[in-house]
């Protein structure tokens, strides 16, 4: 308790500290936002929960790590590692769509809830069958900006990774609004049945949405295989942090969920500074429980409201 | 009759097959923990309607529970789980036997008020966001656990072995995880075709509707996660000691491990049926088992693939499929349908009740 409140008080020495958790955490919260975009998007037009989502990320993680790193001559340069594993992602969800998706989409949602889970399962472990279950991260010849006296460290890995994650958000962002594609699909999220009527293939549309999730999933586990490490088993943690941005934000709030993602990320490095890093995960999960439980009386208030 | 001698032909099996098969105690125990908890999730996912995803929670607390009051009675909890003391701890066998018995029973009580507290918080939530929520407190409890110095923190918790000959231990473990399954699975026969079996499947059906008709739905589900949470507990009380060293994430709340395999096995053998939880958890077991012999690495593809198979093409379980075919062997009258009630009375109208 002593180290907690002693914790607490650095924020109030150490001004500056404070400038440090909020760039970290916005660095982090990119990446939780553009994995939580995908689910937004899944979770939205085919009512699915994808569990298996961080696991895309990770795999996303070893596409780039494995064709940037142990390719030897063949290596290619770290940052086309980011669009390589967007497009290898791409065919791994197109055919987990085939394969299981398109059977679970007008199941009840536990169903895709459990499904999904048995993805992740498989997919984490062909990952640690195939790369072995040590962290691993790219070095990129980039250094470390000092900041502020040297109290503020921004390493320009970090900084190209969260400026990647950024154009790709506003990248799927301006696709969505833009393209036919895009209005194709938030027509069916609105009613596939009145879309189909229209002529839109909506299994295709459903096919093409879950792709490009994993493909945005893949893209972010690049990005943070560059700026961080990843582990096979590391899925967990961002399809955890999905689930509470996209709960968090609302669903069919896409700004939302990159406002959601950002402050989940500066709110779990203040956490971690204050009751340990240990505590990071247990933070998160309870914020979800939290914003389950507001969410609840919120519903609950609507209902009497009604009555 | 022969009912009943089926009753008796399971429980003579289960009683000689420890002494048959003298290798695989530990593993038979195994299984009737995974009977264990699978019944006990099909009561509130199964029969009443509510995907829990965790209640791996109620086997860690149960766990940490008992090896927490059986250290505590002979010594101090802190400066026993303290790793760097060297210090040496005996236990007396009355302490171990205390420590077992007692221990595993506050467990279970302890899983009970737990349940009753969340249920309270997380039971209006709905579908997967309840499924969400309770896989976010197994998670939590797992975190919290693990950061928790005085009860061993992320080492887990050593507890004393048994303390006379050690495979008469085992067959101490697979008669009490015998005794609670077999308990449990008597009170679940005797409880569904009550009252309350049949308000909990009214809730599961439309709770709405049963809210409606002045079921009082909020309680039904305290109480149903309540029981099934006690049993958990006894279980996880049980398992601490068996296993003797046990940590937080691996073993205790291992949400993606057996968290999961419970659910695998109340669905693979056909979820909201008496009888399902127990042959899925048997069929799992077995299968499980021989990956982990045969296809070393490759085990838990092998397990994600069997939860995706069950989950997408074969979601009505084993017994849910027999029952479809063979409804008469589980007691359901199909009344053929004469179309006696489909028609609408033909007389004359009274006034009024045009539409």
């Amino acid at each position: 308790m002593d180290q907690i409140i002693s914790n607490f008080n650095l924020l109030f020495q150490f001004p500056t500290v404070n400038l440090k958790i909020i760039i970290d955490g916005v660095m982090v919260g990119a990446l939780f936002a553009l994995a939580a975009y995908g689910l937004a998007l899944v979770w939205g037009v085919m009512n699915v929960k994808n569990l298996a989502q961080g696991d895309f990320v990770i795999a996303g993680g070893y596409v780039a790590w494995f064709s940037s790193t142990q390719m030897g001559e063949y290596s290619i340069h770290p940052l086309l590692g980011v669009p390589l594993a967007f497009i290898v992602l791409w065919g791994v969800g197109w055919i987990v769509y085939k394969l299981v998706i398109n059977r679970v989409i007008e199941r009840d949602l536990f169903t895709s809830l459990l499904a999904t889970f048995g993805v992740a399962i498989m997919t984490a472990q062909i990952l640690n069958l195939l790369f072995g279950s040590d962290t691993q991260s790219i070095q990129l010849p980039y250094e470390t900006l000092h900041l502020f006296g040297g109290v503020v460290d921004l390493p320009i890995a970090k900084l190209i990774g969260v400026g990647l994650a950024g154009v790709l958000a506003l990248g799927v962002v301006l696709f969505m609004r833009y393209s036919r594609t895009g209005q194709a699909i938030r027509a069916t999220a609105q009613d596939p049945r009145a879309a189909r009527v229209l002529g839109i293939n909506t299994d295709r549309i459903y096919a093409f949405t879950f792709s490009l999730n994993a493909a945005i999933c893949g893209a972010a586990g690049a990005i943070i295989v560059m700026a961080w490490v990843i582990q096979p088993f590391y899925g967990i943690v961002y399809s955890i942090r999905a689930f509470v941005v996209v709960t968090a934000a609302g669903l069919g709030n896409l700004p939302g969920v990159i406002a959601a993602g950002l402050g989940l990320g500066v709110l779990e490095q203040y956490g971690a500074l204050i009751f340990g890093i240990g505590y990071q995960q247990a933070i998160a999960v309870l914020l979800l429980l939290i914003v389950l439980i507001i969410r609840l009386a919120q519903q609950q208030r609507v209902r009497q409201a009604l009555q | 009759m022969s009912k009943t001698l089926f009753y008796i032909a399971i429980l003579a099996i289960s009683l000689i097959a420890p002494f048959a098969f003298p290798d695989y105690k530990t593993q038979l125990a195994t299984l009737w923990l995974m009977i264990i908890v699978s019944l006990t999730w099909d009561m509130t996912g199964g029969q009443m309607g509510y995907n829990s995803l965790g209640n791996i929670f109620f086997y860690g607390a149960g766990m940490y529970v008992a090896g927490v009051f059986g250290i505590g009675i002979a010594h101090d909890v802190g400066a026993y789980n303290n790793a760097f003391s060297g210090d040496v701890f005996k236990f007396t066998p009355t302490e171990y036997f205390v420590g077992l018995f007692v221990g595993s029973l506050l467990g279970g009580v302890f899983c009970s008020v737990s349940a009753l507290i969340l249920g309270y918080l997380l039971f209006g939530l709905r579908g997967p966001y309840f499924a969400i929520g309770t896989l976010g407190v197994a998670v939590a409890a797992g975190e919290l656990v693990a950061n928790w110095e005085w009860i061993g923190g992320g080492q887990g918790i050593s507890l004393p072995v048994y303390p006379y000959d050690l495979e008469q231990g085992k067959d101490v473990f697979y008669f009490m995880f015998m005794g609670v399954g077999v308990a449990l699975f008597a009170f679940l026969a005797w409880l569904y075709n009550t009252k309350f079996g049949a308000a909990i499947n009214a809730i599961r059906d439309d709770e709405e509707k049963a809210e409606g008709l002045g079921i009082d739905t909020l309680r039904y589900k305290l109480f149903t996660w309540a029981i099934a949470a006690f049993f958990v507990g006894i279980a996880g009380g049980i398992s601490g000691y068996q296993l003797i060293h046990f940590e937080p994430l691996e073993s205790a709340f291992q949400t993606i491990n057996l968290g999961i395999f419970m659910v695998v096995c109340a669905l693979l053998g056909g979820k909201g049926t008496l009888w399902g939880p127990v042959v899925g958890a048997i069929l799992f077991h077995v299968f499980k088992e021989v990956t982990w012999n045969y296809l070393l690495g490759w085990q838990w593809v092998a397990l994600g693939a069997l939860i995706v198979v069950t989950v997408v093409y074969f979601q009505e379980g084993i017994v849910g499929w027999v029952r479809r075919q063979k409804p008469e062997w589980f007691g359901i009258v199909v009344e053929e349908d004469t179309g006696a009630r489909a028609k609408p009375t033909t007389g004359a109208q009274p006034a009024g009740a045009a539409e």
